[in-house]
């Protein structure tokens, strides 16, 4: 018997945003598999023409609270560059430091809150309290530390205070520095239990090859904060020329855009980054994904959430070798500004065009400023990660889907479901709209 | 006793106000123990649909389908909170009530901004009742707990009506004015502890206006350091913009 399925999962709960997976077998065929994307727009790039540069990261980390940080950090690296601002070298280190607790912040929320219901076969994180409570206070514990480091560091993490454009405008002492290290340590036991647990989830085995985009550099570093764009198909280009790697385009279905590069999707996130830059991880985070089996180049999308565990333990241990520097390294105390909205002109400004490339937990998003004499922004673009992995969700939809059609709609619902929540993906964020072109 | 029924929903925003809730840590599970969540789409699948005594609401309105959405909620919800400024005052959102509403959807989606249709951007309570307001971008957590206290009492929250600086002062920073920068704090209303400028950041207005913005100590303030009040109301637009509705 030929089969029928219908299936239109209404607001994928558990994701950040508002997402519909639609998805119209006929006759054993697949007709239709779509990811809709129906938040309400918030229409972020235009409401920026016309404000101060110096507003910018105040305004785009209020894209989304997950994020904020990496907005934060993509906004104020756009800013600088259209004014021509190079950051100190104890300004870039504390921004480094920064990403790192953004990144195991969001890793861990969305290992534990978002993905191991399913693994763990409950509808949510709800009744895991009663069924496993150690697990859920674990969860809790770590993400209410990453919280409260950066408190510490930059007034709070939804949505950071003292991270502004030219650097910072308080400075951790030396105790908030001991504070944060003694934090660090305290969770990697529960770091260590963390790995155990991921170890023993099972993640379906589906592959699909594509290609993989993100940050890439020539020095050891894995490339976070600073790096040309690169890709598993070979593709390396400047920054400034990221319109030419997302090549977006818009989809009827859908207020996020689409974007490809080599072929007719690409993908960004944990497992992009592990993909081309896993030989730079910290030695402990290559451990752990030899002995879970991960290695480059992998093309299990479900993996994901195993690289963004690998992940968390690299920024654990790189977060922490910061912080050891800064304790026989003291920062220099006369670097925190005052700034305000700049209207002293404190900080000299100019007309120009400025791009901020940063590997946030979902991928690399980019931000674009064009300025004019006076500082105000004429032209602003933001794309996200979110929608860069659309259309490779949605083709890694009809190759699953075909895959899996004689078993119950029940299951293939959850696995299409599993699939998307996989990518991590904010929908929240990715309806913050693409600026179709600059007029000129 | 029985356990109230609540949910948590999310409208135009960054989700940034849920998300101090996970923030709390261990202490979350206290608040989870006293209440019945029954619908949070952020963290679970479960669906409920029906009566509810208490309603979280997060983010603004923006659109007809988001009017329609709060309406129903509302019917079904025994007492609304609003947390966060995109609720209680529009917050960031209502920047976008400075352009025409073709012109920034032209902005953002070309040709085919027909697809997304928007409205002007409106606090929750512009739109229906309101029983409690948590102000802040994001909010702030001990008067979310507060004010969660009281709503489960069902006793009044009132939020302070005197301007950051009080909070400010007590909190012994020096004065972006005397350091040159202009601040918005006299005339924003306190209940955050004076959060930013504790961090060497001016404050941005993001609790909204004290009911009496032209009260004594603001003008004095502005009077002291020659700033003109529409350089003020103008940078107040940022999270204040909402205000002209009313
Ligand atoms: S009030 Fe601020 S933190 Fe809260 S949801 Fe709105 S933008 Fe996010
Ligand atoms: S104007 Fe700003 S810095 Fe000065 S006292 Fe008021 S809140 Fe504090
Ligand atoms: S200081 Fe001002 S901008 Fe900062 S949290 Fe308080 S009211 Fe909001």
């Amino acid at each position: 018997m030929k089969k029928n399925v219908n299936i239109n999962v209404e607001y994928i709960t558990r994701v950040e945003g508002h997402g519909n997976i639609v998805i119209n077998v006929k006759d054993g065929k697949l007709e239709t598999c779509r990811l809709d994307i129906v938040e309400a727009p918030r229409f972020f790039e235009g409401m920026l023409r016309g404000r101060s540069v110096f507003e910018a990261q105040h305004i785009t980390s209020r894209i989304c609270g997950i994020c904020a940080c990496g907005h934060t950090l993509a906004s104020i690296q756009a800013a600088e560059d259209a004014l021509g601002i190079i950051p100190t070298e104890q300004t870039t280190k504390l921004r480094k430091l920064l990403l790192d607790l953004e990144m195991l912040d969001s890793h861990i929320l969305h290992i534990y809150v978002l993905v191991a219901p399913d693994l763990l076969g409950v509808k949510s994180f709800v009744p895991l309290i009663q069924t496993h409570g150690e697990v859920v206070r674990r969860a809790l514990r770590m993400k209410k530390t990453c919280n409260d480091l950066c408190d510490i560091l930059v007034g709070r993490h939804v949505h950071p205070i003292s991270a502004i454009v030219g650097g910072f405008t308080k400075l951790p002492r030396l105790k908030d520095i001991d504070a944060m290290l003694n934090m660090l340590i305290s969770i990697r036991h529960d770091m260590d239990e963390t790995v155990e647990l991921a170890a023993t989830l099972k993640f379906p085995e589906f592959e699909r090859d594509t290609e993989y985009v993100a940050l890439v550099s020539d020095d050891a570093e894995y490339p976070l904060l600073m790096g040309d764009i690169g890709s598993t198909d070979g593709v390396r280009m400047h920054k400034k020329e990221y319109r030419k790697i997302t090549n977006e385009f818009v989809v009827p279905h859908s207020s996020a855009k689409h974007t490809k590069l080599s072929r007719e999707s690409y993908a960004v996130g944990a497992l992009a980054r592990f993909n081309l830059n896993a030989e730079k991880l910290h030695p402990k985070a290559k451990q752990i994904a030899s002995a879970v089996g991960l290695k480059p180049k992998c093309i299990n999308p479900f993996l994901n959430t195993v690289a963004q565990l690998v992940e968390s333990v690299h920024c654990l241990e790189h977060a922490t070798g910061i912080l050891e520097d800064l304790k026989n390294n003291p920062l220099n105390y006369d670097e925190e500004i005052v700034v305000g909205l700049n209207e002293q002109r404190r900080i000299p400004v100019r007309a120009g065009n400025g791009v901020g490339a940063v590997e946030v937990p979902r991928g690399v998003l980019f931000h674009n400023y064009h300025t004019d004499e006076n500082g105000a922004i004429t032209n602003a673009n933001c794309i996200i990660p979110t929608n860069q992995n659309t259309a490779n969700i949605e083709h890694d939809m009809m190759k699953l889907v075909p895959e899996i059609l004689d078993k119950s709609e029940e299951e293939i619902t959850l696995a299409v479901e599993m699939l998307v929540r996989s990518y991590d993906p904010c929908i929240s964020c990715s309806t913050h709209l693409m600026n179709v072109k600059f007029v000129k | 006793m029985k356990k109230p029924k609540v949910g948590i929903f999310d409208f135009a925003c960054c989700e940034g106000c849920q998300l101090q809730i996970a923030n709390m840590g261990e202490d979350v599970l206290s608040v989870l123990g006293s209440i019945d969540v029954l619908e949070w789409r952020e963290v679970m699948s479960e669906k409920w649909g029906k009566k509810l005594d208490i309603a979280i609401i997060e983010g603004s309105i923006t659109d007809p389908h988001a009017v329609k959405r709060i309406k129903q909620i509302r019917k079904k919800a025994k007492i609304l909170i609003a947390i966060g400024s995109c609720a209680t005052i529009g917050g960031v959102n209502g920047m976008k009530n400075n352009f025409g509403l073709d012109d920034i959807r032209k902005y953002v989606y070309g040709d085919s901004y027909r697809f997304f249709p928007t409205e002007l951007t409106k606090a929750v309570h512009q739109v229906v009742k309101v029983d409690y307001f948590v102000h802040g971008c994001p909010m702030y957590i001990p008067e979310f707990v507060a004010l969660i206290k009281a709503a489960l009492q069902g006793i009044p929250y009132y939020p302070p009506d005197y301007p950051v600086c009080v909070e400010c002062k007590l909190n012994e920073n020096v004065c972006m004015y005397d350091r040159q920068v202009t601040c918005l704090g006299p005339v924003t209303r306190a209940g955050c502890n004076s959060w930013c400028i504790n961090n060497g950041n001016i404050c941005y207005g993001c609790r909204g206006m004290v009911s009496n913005p032209n009260e004594k100590g603001a003008q004095d303030v502005l009077a002291k350091y020659n700033i003109p009040m529409e350089l003020i109301l103008n940078k107040m637009n940022m999270y204040n913009k909402c205000r002209e509705l009313t």
